[in-house]
């Protein structure tokens, strides 16, 4: 069933678009006008000086990274299942076994390399979501740069250096999170 | 021979005005009124606009007046591309056919009075060409920049293109009647073709819009002038807004509108090639711009017949320069403006508006100024 | 100055011969405007700047433009291919010589033809305040200069004004007929 918008009916002067027109002009003009007093809302932010950082919110998904726990352990098992569920593959896991006379010797396994690519990496959270260890997290950088594809291939010690500890108890579903 | 070294000599002082108004003064101008549009509609909206490009290497930005230098070296060095579905001949015409005539215009524009230099007897008179047919020249070379658009259009072969091309052609059409018509009255006014002596009327009995003198406090007008104020005043309107649609500038600017085709007449263009549509549209605004500001806003006076025209003394020739350029970059800011608050026309709403509206204003218009011219003798 | 004379007869000549020896109609139309172009540079030598400006405002920046407006609207692949019509380039051949002959046969008999003539002195050999031509006007004339604009217009509107009157009337038929012709109905 089509529905009939009726057209307005016009009068005479705003038939004639002028008053209109300089209502138009007169509100551009006084955005400029109040934009060179200094009385308007400042709304853009000259990104490399100014920046956003303290009102990123909880949520914001930024560069994946490894964390250790208090004791400076790798968190990471090496299981792989961040590799498989990453959709654009771009989380490359060889494990490794942990050397010989440590603590945790034989606890568990750790990752010899561990190779996130951020150039296919598209910030979707599935690997901390997925992780049994509650190793991988999304952290809050997003300027990742680099000159090169190698460059931007972030390995293990890059990974663990953005990441940091994660101290406490960590139970992924709860609040502490 | 002798008469040969005559015409080089002649040909001097023209070359010299031709290479200082056009390359040093218009085409910065015009580099530079595309970064006015962008940091003036940035303060239209509260935005910031760009503030970056200064001298490169260092961290001073100047408030970014380096970006037209960016935007130039980046236009040159882009890659060239050339469509294999276009005809190759008029897709290398076009661009130049539309720089070309904006250029040639303002070869009659009166920039200055004139400039009275040391070392020479005579002031030399600041417009390249003094032609008595002043208006006319100007009218036809504009109505020529018509081709470049139409062969852009027609020679990239695809849909869009075209479209912008017809639609530009019977738009530039349409409105170059009107904008002949709203100038007669100024033509009957002053009695002249000559733009120079024009603006000289002008300077000796205030402005078209303004026509004002002061005579040490006291304000010198004519009930004569006053009452053409109301035809002039019509005439400038009409004037203004077919230089909109001549440019095709928006609230005109259907030839290209983004929304409905793409980019118009230059969607299929890249690189230097588009720069030069790019441009050429900045240059006739700017050359519209002039035109106005001489026709309707006393060219290089001052107000009240302030000042001299410069035969006096340099100081004078130098002041009218300046003031001419001064009106032309208020203008042109103007164009920025209404650019950035007016929604875009429908085709038939501009089509209307050309035909039945302004066509009959500037018609009757005429009848009205020479009813008044008659009625005051 | 005569080189600036044969530059541009030389324009016109060659985008003359490019009207009629172009296959493509947008090409022809092109050489048509470089052609009218090459006439009003010819014309503003011989001091008829009015004469030569409006050359340029009504043939090339009006009716050209319509010209090109239509032609790009045809199919212009199928006007390419169509052959040379070779009786109706033989006789516009022959048109066209025989016109060159009468034209010779006329300048050649002519006196004037052998003259100098600039068109200044011409003018000035006439009375020099024409009555009716505003100050500026006479200004010029006084100055030897020519007010072609004011001379045009006088000679329009005061020897010539009602075949102006009359030519401007058949204009407006012709307006309204186009009118009619395009809004009328097939019934």
């Amino acid at each position: 069933m089509a529905i009939v918008v009726k057209r307005p009916k016009l009068s005479i002067l705003e038939k004639m678009y002028l008053p209109g027109i300089i209502k138009g002009l007169w509100i551009t003009l006084s955005h400029a006008i109040n934009r060179l007093r200094g009385k308007s809302k400042k709304v853009t932010m000259q990104y490399p000086e100014e920046k956003w950082d303290d009102q990123l919110p909880e949520y914001y998904r930024g560069a994946p990274a490894l964390v250790t726990d208090e004791q400076g352990r790798e968190r990471c098992v090496s299981c792989q299942l961040c590799e498989f569920i990453c959709p654009p593959r771009a989380i490359k896991i060889i494990p490794g076994e942990i050397e010989k006379g440590d603590t945790w010797e034989k606890v568990e396994k750790q990752p010899a390399t561990f190779d996130i690519d951020m150039i296919r990496c598209i910030y979707c959270g599935m690997c901390e979501e997925v992780c049994p260890e509650q190793a991988i997290y999304l952290r809050k950088d997003y300027v990742i740069t680099g000159e090169s594809r190698e460059e931007m291939v972030h390995d293990k010690d890059k990974l663990y250096e953005i990441g940091g500890v994660r101290v406490g108890l960590v139970n992924k579903w709860n609040e502490l999170k | 021979m002798t008469e040969l070294l005559t015409i080089l000599y002649s040909l001097i002082e023209p070359t010299i005005k031709i290479v200082v108004l056009v390359f040093m003064v218009i085409l910065p101008m015009v580099a530079y009124s595309v970064y006015a549009e962008r940091r003036f509609s940035a303060l239209l909206q509260d935005r910031v606009g760009p503030n970056r490009v200064g001298i490169p290497f260092t961290k001073i930005s100047l408030a970014g007046l380096g970006q037209p230098m960016a935007d130039g070296l980046k236009f040159i060095l882009k890659e060239d591309l050339t469509p294999g579905h276009v005809r190759k001949f008029y897709y290398w015409l076009a661009p130049a056919l539309t720089m070309v005539p904006a250029l040639l215009t303002c070869a009659v524009l009166p920039f200055g009075g004139h400039l009275k230099l040391p070392f020479f007897d005579e002031p030399f008179q600041m417009v390249i060409a003094d032609l008595d047919v002043g208006i006319l020249f100007v009218f036809a070379i504009a109505s020529l920049g018509v081709y470049g658009i139409v062969l852009a259009g027609w020679a990239s072969n695809s849909k869009y293109p075209f479209i912008g091309g017809v639609r530009s052609s019977s738009q530039m059409i349409s409105y170059e009647i009107s904008l002949g018509l709203s100038v007669i009255p100024i033509l009957m006014i002053y009695g002249d073709l000559n733009l120079g002596s024009i603006v000289q009327q002008q300077h000796e009995k205030g402005w078209a819009l303004l026509p004002v003198t002061l005579d040490g406090f006291m304000p010198v007008f004519s009930f004569r002038d006053i009452v053409l104020l109301v035809p002039l005043l019509i005439s400038f309107v009409i004037f203004v807004t077919s230089l909109f649609a001549e440019t095709n500038r928006l609230p005109f600017d259907l030839p290209e509108c983004e929304t409905e085709l793409v980019a118009g007449y230059h969607t299929e263009y890249s690189s230097m090639k588009f720069a030069l549509f790019f441009l050429g549209e900045y240059a006739a605004m700017i050359i519209g711009s002039g035109f106005a500001v001489t026709l309707f806003l006393g060219g290089w006076s001052l107000p009240f017949g302030w000042g001299g025209n410069g035969e006096e003394s340099l100081f004078w020739g130098l002041v009218a320069i300046g003031t001419f350029f001064a009106k032309v970059i208020g203008f042109i800011l103007f164009f920025i403006w209404v650019r950035w608050s007016i929604p875009r026309f429908r085709y038939d709403q501009l089509m209307r508006l050309g035909w039945v509206f302004f066509f009959e204003i500037a018609l009757f218009n005429i009848l009205l100024t020479a009813g008044i011219l008659m009625f005051f003798g | 100055m005569e080189v600036l004379f044969y530059i541009f007869s030389a324009i016109m000549i060659v985008s003359g011969l490019g009207v009629v020896a172009s296959r493509n109609p947008v090409t022809s139309a092109m050489c048509l405007v470089g052609s009218f172009l090459g006439l009003a540079a010819l014309f503003i030598q011989l001091d008829a700047f009015f004469i030569g400006i409006i050359q340029i405002l009504v043939y090339a920046g009006a009716v050209m433009v319509l010209f090109l407006f239509i032609i790009m609207l045809l199919d212009l692949k199928a006007e390419e291919k169509k052959s040379v019509n070779y009786m109706a380039f033989a006789g516009g051949l022959i048109l066209a010589l025989i016109f060159m002959v009468q034209l010779s046969a006329v300048l050649s008999n002519f006196e004037a033809g052998d003259v100098g003539f600039t068109p200044r002195q011409a003018q000035l050999t006439l009375d020099k305040d024409l009555a009716g031509l505003p100050e500026s006007a006479n200004e010029k004339l006084r100055e030897d200069k020519l007010p072609d604009v004011h001379l045009v217009g006088r000679m329009i509107f005061t020897k010539y004004n009602f075949p102006l009157q009359v030519v401007g009337v058949l204009l407006l038929v012709s307006t309204v007929g186009v009118i009619i012709l395009s809004k009328r109905k097939l019934s």
